[in-house]
C-alpha cells in the first residue's frame, strides 16, 4: 500500500511527460515471482536429466564403437608349438582379410607389462605358459567375415583362438540399452511432473487476478482480447523462467566439460572420461535444452489462455445453457 | 429497449431465486430496483447485464432475444450497457484516468482519440484533480464517482448501478444522485438498485419492489 501511495503522489509529473499506458495485466506480484522460481526450478531439473540422459546415450555408443574396433587373436603355448611362427602366422592370416586394418604382434615386454600388476617385474615369459596376443585392429563400417577367420585360424595355426569381443559387446549394448531406457523413463516422469507443475503454478498464480478479469469482462472487452492480454504476461513470465533454468543447465553443464577438460590427465580426470567421455553433451543436448524451455513456455501461455476462458465461461453464466 | 416476460431463474436445483418477473425498461426512463437483502436485486442486475441467462420466460435487450445472442455479440452489446458497482471494481494499478478510459482502451482505440472525452469526463465528475492517482488514494466518494465515470465513458443507452450510495455519507449520496438524474435528462436510462429509502424519497420515480422473487411496479 505504502509503494502505491508514493507511486501515485509520482504520478502527475510522470504524466505530464506523457508515460506509456500502464500494461492492464500488472507486471509483477508475489505469485508472478514464485511462478518465474518455479518454473525456472522444473526447466533446470527437465534440462539436467535430458543432459544426463543425452551424456549416457553418448557414451554408451562410444564404448560399443571402441569395443567393435578391435578383435584378438589369442595363442596359447603347447609342447610343439612355435609361438613366433605361430604369431607371424596368424598375423598374417588376419591381415589378408578384407575389412581389417592392422594386426600386429603383442610383443613380449608389451606382454609382460599387461601381466605385471598380477606377475610383479622381472617377469621372464620363456618360463610361465603365457598366451600370447595379435591385437586385429577392425574397420567398424565393413568389419571382416570373422566365422571364416577363425575357422582358417582353427585350421593353420595351432592353439590359435579368435574373440571378436561379441559377447562382451552385445552385453554392454544391452546394458547402455536399459541404461538410456530407464534415463528416458526418468526424463518422461521429469517432463510430466513439470507440465503439471507449470500448470497448477499458472493456475495459481492467475487466482489473483480473477478481478482484473471479471471488470474486464463488465466494460465490455472481448474474450480474445483479454485472453491475449493475460497470454502476453504469461508467456512473458513462462520465457524469463524456463530461460533462466536452461542457462543455469547450460552453465552446469559446460562447467563440468570445462572441469573434465582440465582434469585431463589427472586420475579422476581419466575416471570420470572412462564412464562420461568429455562430458560434452553435444548439439542435441543443447537443442533439448531449447526445446524444453520453448515447450514450458508455450504451455504457460497455454494454460493462462484456457484458465481465461475458463473464467469468462463461468462469468457468462453458460451453465444455464 | 430491455423486456423481461415471466422471467424465472434458480441457481442449478435450488428453489425459484426471481419468479414470474415481467417489465420494461423504456428509453430515458429512471428508476429504482428496491426490496430487501436477498430478495434477487443483484441478480436481476446481472439478468439485465446478460451475465446470466434465465431458467425461463423471455428476455429481449435492444430488441434481440437474449436467448439467442452468441458469446461473440455478447461484448458487443454489453457496450451499450455501463454498470456501477458497490464495491467500485476499479483496478488499484490502473490510475483514475486509465480505469475510466479502460473501456475505450479494450476496443482498441488509440489514446490519442479519446483522451479530451476522458478528461472532460473526469472534470464533469469532480476528479479534474485526482486523475493521476491510483485508486488505493481516493476517498470512498471519489472512487464512486470514477466507478461511475467508467461506466459513463461510452455514452451507453441504460445505466445498471448496485447500490451506488451504499458505501458513502448522505450528503455525498445526494450529490451521485443529483449525477445519475443528469445523466437521464442527457439521454440514457438509468436502474438503480437500493434499499436507501431516503435516496428514493428524493425523486419521483418509478420503484420496482422485489419480495422472496417477486417483482411489483410502482409508478
Amino acid at each position: 500500500m505504502t509503494e502505491i501511495a508514493e507511486r501515485a503522489t509520482a504520478l502527475p509529473a510522470r504524466a505530464a511527460a506523457r508515460r506509456a499506458p500502464t500494461p492492464i495485466v500488472p507486471a509483477q506480484n508475489v505469485a508472478g515471482t514464485a511462478l518465474i522460481v518455479v518454473i525456472a526450478i522444473m526447466t533446470f531439473l527437465s534440462c539436467l536429466t535430458l543432459g544426463a540422459v543425452t551424456l549416457v546415450r553418448d557414451s554408451s555408443s562410444a564404448w560399443q564403437t571402441e569395443i567393435s574396433r578391435e578383435a584378438t587373436i589369442q595363442i596359447k603355448p603347447g609342447d610343439d608349438l612355435d609361438m613366433d611362427a605361430s604369431l607371424v602366422a596368424a598375423q598374417g592370416l588376419a591381415a589378408g582379410f578384407a575389412g581389417v586394418r592392422s594386426a600386429s604382434i603383442v610383443d613380449e615386454d608389451a606382454t609382460a607389462r599387461l601381466l605385471e600388476p598380477w606377475l610383479g617385474t622381472g617377469l621372464d615369459l620363456d618360463e610361465l605358459p603365457v598366451p600370447r596376443l595379435v591385437i586385429v585392429t577392425i574397420d567398424p563400417n565393413s568389419p571382416p567375415d570373422f566365422a571364416t577367420m577363425r575357422t582358417l585360424l582353427a585350421e593353420q595355426v595351432p592353439g590359435a583362438a579368435l574373440d571378436d569381443h561379441r559377447t562382451w559387446a552385445d552385453r554392454l549394448v544391452a546394458m547402455a540399452r536399459t541404461t538410456v531406457a530407464i534415463g528416458l523413463a526418468i526424463l518422461g516422469l521429469m517432463l510430466a511432473a513439470t507440465v503439471l507443475t507449470v500448470v497448477f503454478a499458472t493456475r495459481g498464480a492467475m487466482d489473483g487476478n480473477g478481478h482484473i478479469i471479471e471488470v474486464l469482462h463488465f466494460v465490455g472487452a472481448e474474450a480474445r482480447f483479454i485472453a491475449r492480454e493475460f497470454r502476453r504476461h504469461f508467456l512473458l513470465t513462462g520465457l524469463k523462467g524456463a530461460t533462466i533454468g536452461g542457462v543455469a543447465a547450460i552453465i552446469v553443464f559446460v562447467g563440468f566439460s570445462i572441469w573434465s577438460s582440465a582434469n585431463l590427465a589427472t586420475p579422476e580426470g581419466d575416471q570420470a572420461a572412462a564412464l562420461f567421455g568429455n562430458f560434452a553433451i553435444g548439439f542435441t543436448g543443447y537443442a533439448g535444452v531449447a526445446l524444453v524451455a520453448a515447450t514450458v513456455t508455450i504451455l504457460t501461455g497455454a494454460t493462462t489462455h484456457v484458465t481465461v476462458a475458463a473464467y469468462l465461461s463461468e462469468l457468462d453464466g453458460r451453465q444455464h445453457d | 429497449m430491455i423486456q423481461f416476460e415471466n422471467v424465472g431463474l434458480r441457481y442449478g436445483m435450488g428453489t425459484e431465486v426471481l419468479r414470474d418477473v415481467s417489465f420494461q425498461v423504456p428509453p430515458r426512463s429512471f428508476q429504482f430496483l428496491t426490496g430487501p437483502s436477498g430478495a434477487g436485486k443483484t441478480t436481476l442486475l446481472r439478468l439485465l447485464f446478460m451475465s446470466l441467462k434465465p431458467t425461463r420466460g423471455l428476455i429481449s435487450v435492444f430488441g434481440k432475444d437474449r436467448a439467442r445472442i452468441s458469446p461473440r455479440e455478447l461484448p458487443l452489446m454489453r457496450r451499450r450497457i455501463g454498470v456501477v458497482f458497490q464495491d467500485f471494481r476499479l483496478l488499484d494499478h490502473l490510475t483514475t484516468y486509465e480505469n475510466v478510459a479502460l473501456p475505450l482502451r479494450v476496443r482498441g482505440r488509440d489514446e490519442a482519440s479519446y483522451r479530451q472525452d476522458v478528461i472532460e469526463l473526469l472534470k464533469w465528475v469532480g476528479l479534474g484533480e485526482r486523475m493521476h492517482v491510483l485508486p488505493p488514494v481516493l476517498s470512498g466518494g471519489e472512487k464512486q464517482r470514477a466507478a461511475i465515470a467508467r461506466a459513463l465513458i461510452e455514452q451507453p443507452d441504460v445505466l445498471l448501478a448496485d447500490e451506488p450510495t451504499g458505501n458513502v455519507d448522505p450528503p455525498l449520496a445526494r450529490r451521485l444522485l443529483r449525477l445519475f438524474m443528469e445523466l437521464n435528462r442527457l439521454g440514457t436510462a438509468v436502474i438503480i438498485a437500493t434499499h436507501d429509502l431516503t435516496l428514493m424519497d428524493q425523486v419521483d420515480a418509478r420503484r420496482m419492489v422485489l419480495t422472496g422473487g417477486r417483482l411489483d411496479i410502482y409508478d
